[in-house]
C-alpha cells in the first residue's frame, strides 16, 4: 500500500537529481535546492565553512549583483530562505506556481556563478559571529548541548558545531569560501526538489531550460571521506556550571546507527523505541520519572535518525525541586533497563506505532514539510522509495526488535552524561 | 496590479450555525484525510485576578490532563491511540485551543475534545505537576535574555495594567493558586459567546455541525469577563538595562503602535514592511546586518492587544556595539518618518504582501489560524478577498501619515538585556 502523493524522481544529464511532489490543494510551489555537504565535510581547522557559505550565498553573482536575488524573490511575493546541517545545505522559496521558473533561474545562477567581495565577507563573517553569541555564547544549556556533542563524538566532525567553532569562524576568508564553494556546488551534487501545484512534465520542461545548462563539474565528483569513531570504553560525565542557570538539567547521549548506517530495521526499532521511552506524556520516561515518582517536572528522548552516518539517541530530564541530578540519573537509567530487560506490551506497541505513522500523514498537509522528508533522506543515504516504504518498516517492528536495539546499544556507561548547574 | 491573486479563491470558507448558535467557519477539503480544528475563547491572561498571575497559563495547561472519567494519563492514552492532537494556550486576550485528527478518527476527537471542555478533572496531583512545569520554564527564562527583556518591557509599558504582567506567571503567585482558582476561571471564560472557531480538511457541513454543537454547546452561553481598559503605551523615553553576564545583548523597543481596526493599519503595515518587516529586504536588515554586520537578526512589527497597539522593533548584538546598533535603528525610525518611503519601495513591498498573501493558505493549519485570526478581529469571512485590494490603495501619502503618526514624536521605551556598552 502506498501512502502520500505520488512522487517523480529523475536525473538531468548534467547529473541534477530532481525529485517532484503534487500537491494540488493551493496554487503555490515550494522550491528547493539540497547540496550532499553540510558541516561534518568541513575541511580541518576550517569548522563553520558550509554554513558561512549559506549565508554568502545571498550576495550576489554577476547577473544578479548585490542583493538582487532576494529583492527578485520578495518581488515576485516569495519567501526564501536556508539552512545547513551535518550533511547538507539547502535553499529554498515558496512561491505562486507561477514563479517556480523564475526561482529555478535565479538558484541555477548561483548555482556556480557566485561573486564575493572582500568587504562583505567580512561584514558576513561579523553577522555569523554575532549569531553564534546569540545561539550559544549567551545560553549555558547550548554551550552544554555543544559540549555533550564534542565528548560524545571524539573523532567523528559530529562533534563540531555546525556554525563552527569561534575562533576558526573568526579566521574563515573569502579564499576558504570560493574554495569550498568549487568543490560542491555543482549539478551532480545537488538534488532539487518541487513540491506544490505542479506536474512533473512542466518541472522537467523548466528544470531542463534553467539548470540543464549548468556545467556538471570538470572534476572528479565530490566525495565525502568521514572518518569513523573509535570504540570509546571511559565513562564519560561532562558537566557546565553558570550563575545564570536557574534550572538544571540533566542529558545523556548515545551513539547509535542512522537509517544510514543500520543493519537490519535497527532504525526503525529505534524510532519505536524513542517514542515509547520519551516521545510524549504517557511515555515510559515520563510515566516513571514525573508521574510516579516525582524526580522530575518533565522527561523525554530523542533519536537523531537522519544522519549519513552514526545517528544518536538522547534522554533529558528536569528534576524536581530538591532532586539530584544523579539520583535522577538513576532513575532514568532504571527505566532504560527495563526496556532492555523486557518486551514492551502490545497496547504501547501500538501506540507508538500509531503516533509515528499518524506524523506522516499530517506530514501529507504540508509541502514544504513533505519536501524536506525527501531532501534529508536523498542526502543521507536514502532513496525516494524509502520514504513511501517507511510506514510499513514501522508498522513491522516487533517488541523483540526494541529489546535488542535497547540490549545492543543502550548500555549503562556507554553514553556521555552532561549536568547544567548553578554555579555556586 | 492584480488585487486578487488567483490562489486565494481556492480557500473558500463558508459559515455554518449550530442549533445553539454557535458559527463555525468552515473549509471543506478531501485532498489529505486531515481535519484541522483552531479556536478561542476571548479573555486570556489578561483576566487573571490580582496576585493569581499565570492563573490562565496554568487552566490551559490543564486542559488535556484528564476529564470526565478519564484521569491524565487515561485521557492521554486515549488521544495517543487515535494519534489525536489536542492542545491548549494561553495568550494575553484569549485562550486558544487546537485539535487535529485523521478524519476517520473525528468523531472520536471531537468526543474526547468535549469531555475535556465540559469536565475537565483538575486533578490536584495534575495541578501540582503542571505548575511545577510552568514555574521549571520560569525558571529558565530567567537566564534568557529576550525573555527578561521582553517581561521587563511590559512592565514599563503598562505598569498598574494587566498587560503589564507576565502572561505566562509570576512564580510566587503561581504557588498560591488554588484548584478553586482553576474551576472558577473554567466557568468564567469558557463559554459560547466568547468561542471563535474554525475547522479546516475532511468533514462534511452537517457532520461538522453536529461535532461542534456537541463539544460547545452545552458550555455556558455568555462568559465572566471583566473588562480590559484601553491602554496606551506609557513610560516613552525610558531606557533600561538588564544586567546578564553574557557577550551579546538583546535589545528591545517600543513605541504605541496602531490597532487592527484602525483605518491607517494597513498604511502603517506597508510601512513597516519596508521599514523592519521584510525579512531580507527591509531597511533595518540592510544597514544593520548587510552593511555593517552588527546583528543576525533585526526586525519590527506592529503587535496588536486587544485594547492597546504597540510598535515593536529588536536585534541582538555584542555588548561593545550596542550603541551603534541603537544608533542606526533609531536613525532609520527618524528617516522614514521625516522623508516617507519611496515609490520604488512602495511597489516592492505591494508585490511582495500581496504575492505572498496565498503562501499563508498552504497547510489546512495555517488555513484554519489564519481565518481565526480574522474572526477574531471581525474582519468578516470575505477579508481574504478583500484583503489585497486594501494593500492595493495603499499610497505614499497614507504611509506618511501613518509614519508620522508612529513616528513622528517619536520617544521610544527602550529595554536592553545584556552588558552593553556606551550606553
Amino acid at each position: 500500500m502506498r501512502h502520500g502523493p505520488t512522487v517523480d524522481h529523475f536525473q538531468l544529464a548534467n547529473g541534477l537529481e530532481v525529485v517532484v511532489i503534487p500537491d494540488r490543494r493551493a496554487p503555490v510551489v515550494t522550491h528547493m535546492v539540497y547540496y550532499r555537504n553540510g558541516a561534518a565535510d568541513d575541511p580541518l581547522g576550517k569548522s563553520g565553512i558550509a554554513h558561512f557559505l549559506e549565508h554568502l550565498m545571498f550576495k550576489g553573482t554577476d547577473r544578479h549583483p548585490k542583493g538582487e536575488f532576494s529583492e527578485v524573490v520578495a518581488g515576485l511575493g516569495g519567501q526564501e530562505n536556508a539552512f545547513t546541517s551535518y550533511d547538507y545545505t539547502a535553499y529554498y522559496q515558496r512561491v505562486a506556481k507561477e514563479h517556480l521558473g523564475a526561482m529555478m533561474a535565479l538558484e541555477a545562477d548561483r548555482m556556480t556563478g557566485l561573486v564575493l567581495e572582500g568587504p562583505e565577507v567580512l561584514s558576513e563573517r561579523d553577522v555569523v559571529i554575532e549569531e553564534r553569541k546569540m545561539r550559544t555564547d549567551s545560553d549555558p544549556s547550548a554551550q552544554l548541548q555543544e559540549s555533550l556533542l564534542a565528548t560524545l563524538y571524539v573523532h567523528h566532525p559530529y562533534g563540531t558545531p555546525v556554525i563552527g567553532w569561534g575562533h576558526e569562524i573568526e579566521t574563515l576568508s573569502r579564499e576558504d569560501a570560493l574554495t569550498y564553494y568549487r568543490r560542491f556546488y555543482r549539478p551532480d551534487n545537488a538534488i532539487l526538489i518541487v513540491a506544490g501545484d505542479v506536474d512533473a512534465g512542466e518541472v522537467k520542461a523548466l528544470a531542463e531550460t534553467h539548470y540543464g545548462p549548468v556545467a556538471p563539474g570538470n572534476t572528479e565528483k565530490p566525495v565525502r571521506t568521514r572518518v569513523r569513531e573509535p570504540e570509546i570504553r571511559a565513562t564519560r560525565k561532562i558537566s557546565l556550571s553558570d550563575a545564570k542557570v536557574e534550572q538544571p538539567t540533566t542529558q545523556c547521549a548515545y551513539i547509535v546507527p542512522s537509517h544510514s548506517t543500520a543493519p537490519g530495521n535497527e532504525a526503525f526499532a529505534l524510532e519505536v523505541l524513542s517514542q515509547i521511552l520519551g516521545g510524549s506524556q504517557t511515555s515510559r520516561l515520563y510515566r516513571t520519572l514525573v508521574l510516579e515518582q516525582g524526580v522530575a517536572v518533565s522527561a523525554g528522548s530523542w533519536y537523531w535518525n537522519d544522519a549519513l552516518d552514526m545517528g544518536q539517541f538522547g534522554l533529558y530530564a528536569v528534576p524536581s525541586e530538591e532532586i539530584s541530578l544523579e539520583a535522577l540519573d538513576a532513575a532514568a537509567e532504571a527505566v532504560l533497563a527495563t526496556l532492555r530487560d523486557d518486551r514492551v506490551d502490545a497496547k504501547e506497541l501500538e501506540r507508538a506505532k500509531t503516533r509515528l505513522i499518524a506524523d506522516m500523514v499530517y506530514a501529507q498537509d504540508n509541502q514544504t514539510h513533505l519536501a524536506r522528508i525527501y531532501g534529508s533522506t536523498l542526502t543521507t543515504g536514502g532513496k525516494v522509495e524509502d520514504v513511501a516504504g517507511w510506514i510499513e518498516k514501522i508498522r513491522a517492528v516487533t517488541a523483540e526488535d526494541l529489546q535488542a536495539v535497547a540490549a545492543k546499544y543502550l548500555q549503562p556507561g556507554k553514553a556521555v552524561v552532561g549536568h547544567l548547574l548553578k554555579a555556586a | 496590479m492584480n488585487a486578487v491573486t488567483p490562489a486565494l479563491k481556492t480557500t473558500r470558507a463558508q459559515s455554518i450555525r449550530t442549533p445553539s448558535g454557535i458559527e463555525i467557519w468552515h473549509v471543506e477539503d478531501y485532498t489529505v484525510p486531515v481535519l484541522s480544528v483552531e479556536f478561542a475563547f476571548l479573555g486570556g491572561a489578561a483576566q487573571d485576578p490580582a496576585g493569581k498571575c499565570g492563573l490562565a497559563n496554568l487552566l490551559a495547561s490543564l486542559m488535556d490532563e484528564g476529564a470526565g472519567a478519564l484521569v491524565s494519563q487515561d485521557f492521554q492514552e486515549a488521544l495517543e491511540e487515535k494519534a489525536i492532537e489536542l492542545s491548549f494556550d494561553a495568550g494575553r486576550d484569549r485562550l486558544d485551543g487546537s485539535l487535529r485528527t485523521l478524519a476517520d478518527n473525528a468523531e472520536r476527537a471531537f468526543e474526547l475534545m468535549a469531555l475535556a471542555l465540559q469536565m475537565p478533572r483538575f486533578d490536584a496531583d495534575a495541578i501540582d505537576r503542571v505548575r511545577a512545569q510552568i514555574i521549571s520554564g520560569l525558571k529558565r527564562d530567567e537566564s534568557d535574555p529576550g525573555s527578561r527583556a521582553r517581561d521587563r518591557l511590559n512592565a514599563l509599558a503598562y505598569p498598574g495594567h494587566s498587560y503589564g504582567r507576565a502572561a505566562d506567571g509570576v512564580i510566587a503567585e503561581l504557588t498560591s493558586i488554588t484548584r478553586e482558582d482553576v474551576v472558577a476561571q473554567h466557568a468564567k471564560l469558557f463559554a459560547r459567546e466568547n468561542l471563535r472557531i474554525v475547522a479546516v480538511g475532511a468533514v462534511s457541513p452537517e457532520m461538522l455541525a453536529r461535532l461542534v454543537e456537541q463539544a460547545f454547546g452545552p458550555l455556558p452561553k455568555a462568559p465572566t469577563l471583566v473588562p480590559i481598559t484601553p491602554i496606551t503605551m506609557q513610560n516613552g523615553g525610558t531606557r533600561e538595562i538588564i544586567d546578564l553576564d553574557i557577550p551579546q545583548s538583546t535589545l528591545y523597543l517600543a513605541l504605541p503602535g496602531i490597532a487592527r481596526k484602525d483605518p491607517m493599519h494597513m498604511s502603517a503595515m506597508v510601512l513597516n514592511h519596508i521599514l523592519g518587516g521584510g525579512s531580507f529586504t527591509s531597511r533595518l536588515w540592510t544597514e544593520v546586518r548587510e552593511k555593517r554586520g552588527l546583528a543576525y537578526s533585526v526586525w519590527s512589527a506592529l503587535a496588536g492587544r486587544a485594547q492597546s497597539a504597540l510598535y515593536f522593533a529588536g536585534t541582538a548584538t555584542s555588548n561593545e556595539r550596542v550603541a551603534e546598533s541603537l544608533e542606526v535603528i533609531l536613525h532609520e525610525i527618524t528617516q522614514i518618518a521625516r522623508d516617507g518611503a519611496t515609490a520604488e519601495e512602495l511597489d516592492k513591498a505591494k508585490r511582495y504582501l500581496m504575492g505572498s498573501y496565498a503562501l499563508r493558505f498552504d497547510t489546512s493549519r495555517k488555513i484554519a489560524n489564519q481565518l481565526l485570526e480574522l474572526a477574531i478581529e471581525e474582519l468578516g469571512i470575505d477579508y481574504i478577498d478583500r484583503r489585497n485590494a486594501e494593500v492595493a490603495a495603499v499610497t505614499l501619502d497614507s504611509m506618511r501619515a501613518a509614519g508620522t503618526r508612529l513616528f513622528g514624536d517619536a520617544k521610544p521605551l527602550i529595554v536592553v538585556a545584556g552588558r552593553p556598552q556606551g550606553l
